[in-house]
C-alpha cells in the first residue's frame, strides 16, 4: 500500500472531526472520499498532508508514518496537495505559482513544466498573467499545476470541482484521469459523487467523522444508499 | 418618473456636486492649517489656540490659500489628459532607461558618490542629524523593512532589539554596574550585539510565530515595553532609568595605526554609510533569493506557502531574527556614537515611528527604506532650523500622522514602491487579493 490510515483521530479542540477511519490506497489507483459539508474529508487531507496532527492512530506514507511530521517534510516525501478553494497565490504570476510548486526541488524543473502546460494548454498561453486574473477553471487548473509541480508520487486533491460550471468540471476530471495515467496515485476528494465516482477505482463514504462504506467505485454508484444520499435520487422504490 | 424632491434640492445638489465638495474639503484644509500654525493654547484659556486663529484676520488668508488649492486641483482635473500626456512625456526617458541594469548600477553610484561627498562641506549640526537622525534611522528602516515589508509580519517593538543592541554594546565595553570577562573594543562588539539582538528574536520569535497576524503584534509590543521597563528597573545590571554612560568610541589600533572616532559626527557618518551599503548589498541578494520568494509566498497566503513545502516557521523566523539583528546593530553603533543609552529613549512611538518610515518610503522597497527615512527624518530637523508658519517641533506627530493619512489615499504603495507591492495594490484594488501589510496571515484558516 502506497499509504494507509489507521484508526485515526483528529480533534478541533473537545470537538472529534474524525473518529478513527481507516483507509488505504494502491499504488496507481485515484481512491475518492465522499460525503457532505463537515464529514470531515477535508480534515482527512490535512491530516495526511501534515497541516494537522491526529490525537491517535497511524498515517503510513509508503513504510513512513508521518502522522506527526511537518508539511514540507510530508511533501519532501512525495505527497502534494493541492487544497480546498484552490489557494493560488493571487499576485504571482502563473510561473511563479508553477515555480512556488516546485520550490522543495533542487535542478531543472522545464520537463515538468512543459508537461503541466501539456496538461492545461491555457496556463501556458497565461504565463505572465497574475494568478487572481484567471477564472476560476483556469484557477483550479493552476492549483492543480502547482501540485503536480513537486513531482509527487500521491496527489490530493481537494473538491477540484468546487464552484465551476459543469463543462469545466468535466474538463478538469479528464484532466486527472490523464494524471493517473503517468503513474500518479490520486486520493480525490469530492462533493460531487457522480463524477468522482466515474473516475475513480474505489471510493470511500465519510459520515460525521465515520466511515460508512467502502467499495470499489462501479458498485457504490449502483448503492441505493449512496444514490439516495449523494446523488440527489429517491430511493428505489422496493417491489 | 418621480419629482426630485423640492425641500432643500438646491442644497443637496451642491452637496452632491463632486466640485462643491472638493472645494469645501479645500477650505476646511485651510481651516485646520490656520488652527496647526496659529497661537497655542494654555491651560488657562485652552481654547485660545481656536479663537487665536480662527477669529484672527490671518484665517483669511489661509481661506484663500483652500480656494487657490482648490481652483488648481479643478484645473488639473479639466485638462486632466494633457496633464498625463505631459507627465509622461518628461518621464518617458527615466522609464525607459531605468529598467536597465548599467543605467541603475550608474544612478546608484552617482548617488553614494554623493553621499560620500557632500556630507563634508555640511556644518557640524548637520552632520550630527546625518548619523542620529538620519544613518541609524535609514539602517533601522532597511531592517525592519525585512520584517514588515518582505515577510508581512508586523512588528511593534522593533526597538528592544535596538536596546539589546546598545546594551550589549555597553556590556562588552565595560560600561554597564556588571563587568564582562574582558573588555573588548566596539569594534569587536558589534558581532557580539548582533548575535546578542538575533538570540533575543529568534527566542521571541520561535514560539510567538506560529501564531498569526495580530497576535504577533501584541506580543512585539508587549516585548519592547518589558525591555524598556526592565532596562529601567534593572539597576544593578543596566544602570537603571539614568542610563548607562560612558561606552567607549570606535577606535583601531593596528599595525602602528591609532584612530580614535571620537566626539565629531563625521567619521561615524563614513562608518555607518559603510555598513549600510554593506548591508543593502546583502538584502537586495537575499531579496532574490529563494529565501526571499518564500517570504512573498508567506506573505501571500501562508497555508498554500506550506501546501508548497515551505517551511513556513523557519522563514519568519528568519525574517524576524535579521529584522533584529539590524536593530541591534544600529543600537550598537549609536550607543557607542553617544556613548549613552537611556531607557527613556526606548520607546514603543520610536518602534512605530521607524514602521511609518518603512511605510512612507514603500514596503518591501530597499530604495524606499532608505528615502523614507531620510526624508521623514530629515523634515522634522530642517522645520525646526527653517520653521515654516510657526512649525513647532513638539507638533511633528500631528504633521507625520497627517502625512500618512494623505499617502495612503493618494498612494498607499509607498514613495518608492517595489514593483511587486505595487502590482499588489493595484490587483487589490480590482478586488485581487488584499494589499494589507498581513495579507499572508489573515487567510481564513480551515
Amino acid at each position: 500500500m502506497l499509504l494507509e490510515l489507521e484508526d485515526l483521530e483528529v480533534r478541533y479542540g473537545a470537538i472529534p472531526a474524525l473518529k478513527g477511519i481507516g483507509l488505504e490506497i494502491a499504488q496507481g489507483e485515484i481512491v475518492t472520499l465522499l460525503g457532505a459539508n463537515g464529514a470531515g474529508k477535508t480534515t482527512t487531507l490535512r491530516s495526511i498532508s501534515g497541516l494537522h496532527h491526529p490525537t491517535r492512530g497511524r498515517i503510513v506514507f509508503d513504510g513512513t508514518d508521518i502522522a506527526t511530521m511537518a508539511p514540507h517534510d510530508v511533501m519532501a516525501l512525495g505527497v502534494s496537495h493541492s487544497p480546498e478553494g484552490r489557494r493560488i497565490f493571487g499576485r504571482m504570476s502563473v510561473m511563479e505559482n508553477l515555480e512556488m510548486g516546485a520550490y522543495r526541488r533542487r535542478g531543472a524543473i522545464r520537463k515538468d513544466l512543459d508537461r503541466v502546460f501539456e496538461l492545461f494548454p491555457v496556463l501556458g498561453e497565461r504565463k505572465r498573467q497574475p494568478g487572481g486574473t484567471l477564472s476560476g477553471g483556469e484557477q483550479q487548473m493552476l492549483a492543480i499545476g502547482r501540485a503536480l509541480m513537486s513531482e509527487p508520487r500521491l496527489l490530493l486533491l481537494d473538491e477540484p470541482s468546487m464552484g465551476l460550471a459543469p463543462l469545466i468540471v468535466r474538463e478538469i476530471f479528464s484532466i486527472i484521469r490523464q494524471i493517473r495515467e503517468t503513474g500518479t496515485t490520486i486520493l480525490l476528494v469530492e462533493q460531487n459523487a457522480t463524477q468522482a465516482l466515474r473516475l475513480a477505482d474505489r471510493g470511500y463514504v465519510l459520515e460525521n467523522g465515520a466511515i460508512v462504506m467502502a467499495d470499489e467505485a462501479r458498485r457504490l454508484l449502483q448503492d441505493p444508499r449512496v444514490r439516495e444520499a449523494y446523488l440527489g435520487e429517491a430511493a428505489a422504490p422496493s417491489t | 418618473m418621480t419629482a426630485a424632491p423640492r425641500r432643500g434640492s438646491a442644497l443637496r445638489r451642491l452637496w452632491t456636486s463632486e466640485d462643491a465638495r472638493r472645494g469645501f474639503a479645500c477650505v476646511v484644509g485651510g481651516l485646520v492649517l490656520a488652527v496647526m500654525t496659529g497661537p497655542e493654547g494654555s491651560s488657562t484659556a485652552p481654547t485660545s489656540g481656536f479663537t487665536g486663529s480662527l477669529f484672527h484676520a490671518r484665517v483669511i488668508g489661509f481661506i484663500v490659500f483652500g480656494l487657490v488649492l482648490w481652483g488648481l486641483i479643478t484645473v488639473r482635473r479639466r485638462y486632466a489628459t494633457q496633464v498625463r500626456a505631459f507627465s509622461d512625456k518628461v518621464t518617458a526617458a527615466p522609464r525607459r532607461l531605468l529598467p536597465d541594469k548599467r543605467v541603475r548600477a550608474v544612478v546608484y553610484l552617482a548617488v553614494l558618490a554623493f553621499a560620500i561627498a557632500y556630507p563634508a562641506t555640511l556644518n557640524s549640526f548637520w552632520q550630527e542629524v546625518l548619523v542620529d537622525q538620519i544613518g541609524v534611522y535609514v539602517l533601522l528602516a532597511i531592517g525592519l523593512n525585512v520584517v514588515v515589508g518582505y515577510a508581512g509580519l508586523l512588528d511593534l517593538g522593533y526597538i528592544a532589539f535596538f536596546a539589546i543592541g546598545a546594551y550589549s554594546a555597553a556590556y562588552w565595553t565595560g560600561a554597564l554596574p556588571i563587568h564582562p570577562p574582558f573588555h573588548l573594543n566596539p569594534f569587536y562588539a558589534i558581532p557580539l550585539a548582533i548575535i546578542a539582538a538575533m538570540l533575543a528574536g529568534v527566542v521571541l520569535g520561535a514560539p510567538t510565530l506560529r501564531l498569526r497576524g495580530d497576535y504577533l503584534a501584541i506580543v512585539t509590543l508587549g516585548f519592547g515595553e518589558i525591555i524598556q521597563i526592565v532596562a529601567t528597573n534593572l539597576q544593578g545590571v543596566t544602570g537603571g532609568a539614568q542610563g548607562v554612560i560612558g561606552i567607549p568610541h570606535f577606535s583601531i589600533h593596528l599595525l602602528g595605526i591609532h584612530y580614535d572616532w571620537g566626539i565629531n559626527s563625521l567619521p561615524y557618518y563614513y562608518l555607518l554609510l559603510g555598513f549600510v551599503v554593506l548591508v543593502l548589498f546583502g538584502f537586495h541578494f537575499l531579496e532574490n533569493s529563494r529565501v526571499g520568494r518564500a517570504w512573498v509566498a508567506i506573505r501571500e497566503d501562508e497555508v498554500a506557502a506550506e501546501s508548497s513545502g515551505i517551511n513556513v516557521l523557519k522563514y519568519k523566523v528568519m525574517a524576524f531574527a535579521i529584522g533584529a539583528s539590524t536593530s541591534g546593530f544600529a543600537g550598537m553603533l549609536e550607543a557607542s556614537k553617544i556613548s549613552f543609552v537611556e531607557p527613556a529613549d526606548l520607546t514603543v512611538q520610536l518602534s512605530i515611528l521607524i514602521l511609518v518610515l518603512v511605510i512612507f518610503g514603500g514596503m518591501g522597497s530597499l530604495p524606499g527604506a532608505v528615502v523614507g527615512a531620510a526624508v521623514l527624518q530629515w523634515l522634522p530637523q530642517y522645520l525646526r532650523v527653517h520653521p515654516l508658519l510657526g512649525f513647532q517641533q513638539q507638533d511633528i506627530y500631528i504633521y507625520l500622522g497627517a502625512l500618512l493619512v494623505v499617502m495612503m489615499i493618494f498612494r498607499p504603495e509607498g514613495i518608492i514602491p517595489s514593483r511587486r507591492r505595487k502590482r499588489e495594490i493595484g490587483l487589490a484594488e480590482h478586488g485581487v487579493g488584499h494589499a494589507d501589510a498581513l495579507s499572508g496571515q489573515s487567510g481564513p484558516v480551515a
